[in-house]
């Protein structure tokens, strides 16, 4: 069984937002509400700048607080090691929505229940990448089979360093940032 | 959607060692749709969310009620444009295809213009009106007073009318509000332009990638995004020339916050220090150009301390960037940029980055620029007689000896309201927004005002669609076929538009309205001969590839075509007067015009004021795309940018809503402000294409501010009729 995580090399990302219309186009996303989105930060003064364009999404936590919490079992840890949502356990208490840390959550309002990315599992079954990846302009979203040694993002993992986001809050993230530039492999 | 195990196990067999991949792999649209159980359709076909023509594919499923319904747009790896990705504006095409607010059966105005008030009628009314009304103006005042504005396809079938009606009187935005100046500027140099489905930039292999008004990235040019960051993945250097920090000077490892209007002191500067320092490429120069004597003494008093000055940029910085160049060369490219309608002298600006490209020797070198594709297509018009001489010279080249065949909108316009040299009253207005298009939008009403007929050929209902006396809507791209086309990148290849589904209402294809009207004003012999395809398929033929391959692959190369670098055997051609690239241009000379560039100075701001500079998203086409459902959402207004220590000194906060008025005491607003330190204190910045005034689009009617209402003045280049539209200044006013 694989083991999915993303990686993510921030120096690629233009901000231009194609994952972020790919996705809401792949799972038919209500207005307003957003899988993944794109946070641009800049820090610095006139003209001594630094910008940082992160892609932000559910990390599929190895230890995910809102499968902890979660009242019905709706939200679940799968083989894959993807989290995803049992739609019909789900029974929309935002308990879930308060235990991420990362603000990826949400409660679709036409269903009731929680919801989030996927990895667009529906696509992994049919041998595809995530929408997000599939069109990412920049080539900076990468995915794929953490324990396959022969895999882009487990050689990407292994040749330079990287980060989770909030590694203090001990969730232990499926999504890493590399640090090093220019990225090796 | 169901999928079998079958097909599940063909796309397993199919990914490699069962690795994922980015999308099914899309050999044809035939075996895609067969390998998925034939629940669904794959429609290759090209994008117009923006003029770039990437391969896309939709996909197509049946809704409950048995109708084709597109699911999912996803980008053609075959196609060099899109290389299997599509971006936001892209994948949103179907919210301009499901677009409620969309124009959806033909019209004719009731009202007075501009109130908004109009009868829907069928096709045959509405082409019988527009054709009795043009032979009464033809009859009255000449078939010369028929003329069109065009940004788009629609335009190609507007032009067999209006010149099959006798008239050359036809001017794309392209030209004059656009790169037409840089195309020129190129053709004086190189004896070609920079590119025609794309810039010829060989990003992907460039060392030094210097931007100067090209902010890739937020202009999503697909493919050539793409390679920029690659480019910027493999470390290449960016250097990028922009008095604001873009996305681009984000990924730079040098930005070079220049102050406007001086980018051709920059320029200069760089090619005498490149000179004076013989960092050169020499045995190029020598081979390949000519005037490179005169070239070295016009720049040489253009001195780094002298540029730093003028260019308020740090003098060991200028040095820097000219020595990286020199020290990377060919390998360097300075990217020829699009939008060149500046300041009112922007083709000499244009001629000093195409030369700097020249000494450097980048031009058909590796990680420079690749030499134009080799791809051979015979014309084609389908056995169309020729055109009838036009009754009167058409006026649309203005007194501008190199201005291009596309036309100059505003000359067109200025003719329109003075009925100098001969009245025009007839205008079709195809695919554009021409009061957001053009600069002085109070001359664009003024034209409107005199015109006997306009007619609008668009999909969705601007401002300036519903000042038309009749509207012929336009289905989107999703619902028909245009013209196959060819496509330059590296390789040349054929692409094609056709649709994905049946139009959804009462609209039609711009070749079949333009046809249509043939036939009304007895030129049969212009419309199409028998049906679309077929004159498709007779297209592909006279261009030697199999239009079944074209339809079901969405692309295909011309074997060959693809000669990128000069060898040996593979020498450049300059189709240039002289064969030779065109340090100094004895054309330019023949016309009073400066043969080796100079700098002249731009006025700048008045205390109080600033530059007004305007730009692009990378999820909205001009204005065009302001109302699709799926990047309204990401991007519903722009916003003005303005610098932190300029918005401290007004007491103005981020996100506060202020008004924006110009020189000519033109107000827009309120809009917000983005307080932030990615500008220089004598410029603020926004988005182009927001706006709108037309109330018919809902959600984007009256979000965020237009620039154009404040570009009231604009600055004509003399070589080209270009208009500089950068020379507007604006003071902010606070909201009560």
């Amino acid at each position: 069984m694989p083991r999915y995580v993303m990686v993510i090399d921030q120096s690629r990302c233009v901000g231009c937002m194609a994952c972020v219309v790919a996705c809401k186009r792949e799972n038919d996303i209500a207005l307003d509400h957003y899988r993944t989105r794109v946070v641009e930060m800049v820090k610095g003064e006139f003209p001594r700048l630094r910008t940082e364009m992160r892609s932000e999404l559910c990390n599929h936590c190895a230890s995910p607080p809102c499968v902890n919490i979660c009242p019905t079992g709706a939200s679940h840890k799968e083989e894959d090691g993807t989290v995803q949502i049992n739609r019909h356990k789900c029974v929309g208490c935002k308990a879930c929505i308060t235990a991420c840390p990362y603000d990826v959550r949400y409660i679709n309002e036409e269903h009731g229940y929680a919801d989030k990315c996927s990895f667009c599992q529906h696509r992994l079954k049919e041998g595809k990448e995530p929408a997000c990846v599939a069109t990412c302009i920049g080539r900076s979203r990468m995915f794929g089979d953490f324990d396959d040694p022969n895999s882009l993002v487990s050689k990407v993992l292994r040749e330079n360093s990287w980060r989770v986001l909030k590694p203090e809050v001990g969730t232990k993230p499926n999504v890493y940032y590399i640090n090093q530039f220019p990225r090796k492999s | 959607m169901a999928f079998s195990r079958r097909n599940f196990l063909k796309y397993a067999a199919m990914s490699a060692g069962g690795t994922l991949i980015a999308d099914a792999p899309f050999f044809s649209a035939r075996a895609r749709a067969e390998a998925e159980g034939g629940n669904v359709r794959y429609v290759p076909t090209s994008c117009e969310m923006c003029f770039w023509k990437c391969g896309a594919i939709a996909k197509v499923e049946k809704d409950k009620d048995g109708k084709d319904v597109v699911v999912k747009l996803e980008g053609n790896p075959l196609h060099p444009q899109s290389m299997g990705r599509l971006c936001a504006r892209g994948q949103a095409g179907i919210g301009q295809l499901y677009d409620p607010d969309r124009l959806k059966r033909p019209m004719i105005r009731t009202g007075k213009r501009g109130d908004g008030k109009y009868k829907e009628v069928s096709w045959d009314e509405a082409l019988t009106y527009t054709a009795d009304k043009l032979k009464e103006i033809i009859a009255k005042n000449g078939p010369e007073s028929v003329s069109m504005m065009s940004h788009g396809s629609p335009g190609d079938y507007f032009t067999n009318l209006v010149k099959a009606l006798g008239s050359g009187n036809i001017a794309f935005a392209s030209f004059a509000q656009c790169k037409g100046i840089r195309d020129a500027a190129w053709e004086l140099t190189f004896g070609h332009k920079p590119g025609s489905s794309c810039e010829r930039v060989d990003l992907k292999n460039s060392r030094v990638i210097v931007l100067l008004g090209t902010h890739l990235g937020e202009n999503m040019h697909n493919s050539q995004t793409q390679e920029f960051a690659e480019a910027v993945g493999n470390g290449a250097k960016i250097i990028c020339v922009d008095p604001r920090y873009s996305t681009a000077a984000s990924k730079a490892s040098l930005w070079l916050p220049i102050k406007p209007g001086t980018d051709t002191a920059l320029l200069l500067t760089w090619i005498n220090i490149i000179i004076s320092e013989e960092l050169h490429d020499k045995a190029y120069v020598e081979q390949y150009t000519i005037g490179f004597e005169q070239l070295k003494e016009a720049v040489k008093q253009y001195t780094p301390e002298w540029c730093a000055k003028e260019t308020d940029l740090p003098e060991a910085d200028i040095v820097e960037a000219a020595r990286d160049l020199g020290r990377y060369a060919p390998h360097v490219v300075i990217h020829p940029g699009r939008h060149a309608a500046w300041y009112g002298n922007d083709a000499q600006r244009s001629r000093a980055m195409a030369i700097l490209n020249a000494i450097l020797g980048a031009w058909g070198r590796e990680g420079g620029m690749w030499l134009p594709a080799n791809g051979k297509f015979a014309s084609f018009n389908d056995g169309y007689p020729k055109y009838p001489d036009p009754a009167k010279p058409p006026v649309i080249k203005g007194d501008y000896p190199f201005a291009g065949g596309e036309g100059l909108t505003q000359v067109l316009r200025d003719t329109i309201i003075t009925g100098k040299p001969y009245p025009i009253k007839a205008l079709f207005v195809c695919g554009t927004d021409m009061l957001k298009a053009l600069p002085a939008p109070d001359l664009t009403r003024k034209a409107i005002d005199n015109l006997d007929l306009m007619i609008a050929v668009d999909i969705m209902p601007s401002e300036t669609a519903m000042m038309a006396d009749v509207i012929l809507p336009e289905c989107t791209y999703l619902e028909r076929h245009d013209g196959l086309f060819k496509v330059e990148a590296r390789q040349a290849g054929v692409g094609i538009r056709q649709p994905a589904i049946e139009p959804l209402h009462e609209t039609k294809p711009a070749w079949w309205i333009a046809s249509e009207l043939c036939k009304k004003m007895g030129l049969t012999e212009y419309a199409v001969k028998d049906s679309w395809e077929a004159r498709m398929k007779r297209q592909a033929a006279a261009w030697g590839v199999k239009y079944e391959d074209v339809a079901d692959k969405g692309y295909v190369t011309i074997p060959g075509s693809e000669k990128p670098y000069i060898t040996a055997d593979n020498q450049p051609e300059f189709k240039t007067t002289s064969g030779k690239i065109e340090l100094f241009s004895a054309d330019l000379e023949k016309h009073s015009f400066d043969p080796v560039p100079k700098y002249e100075p731009t006025e700048g701001p008045e205390q109080g004021m600033y530059r007004l500079l305007y730009g692009r998203s990378p999820v909205h086409t001009f204005s065009r795309t302001i109302n699709d459902q799926w990047l309204w959402e990401i991007q519903p207004e722009n916003e003005v940018w303005l610098n932190k220590k300029e918005a401290e000194a007004l007491g103005l906060k981020d996100r506060q809503l202020v008004k924006l008025e110009n020189q000519d005491k033109v107000t827009v607003g309120p809009v917000r402000v983005k307080v932030t330190e990615r500008i220089r204190r004598d410029c603020v910045y926004m988005v182009h294409g927001f706006g709108h005034n037309s109330p018919r689009l809902k959600r984007a009617h009256q979000r965020g501010v237009d620039d154009q209402q404040l570009i009231t003045r604009y600055k004509v280049d003399p070589i080209t009729g270009g208009t500089g539209m950068r020379v507007n200044f604006v003071k902010i006013i606070k909201e009560a």
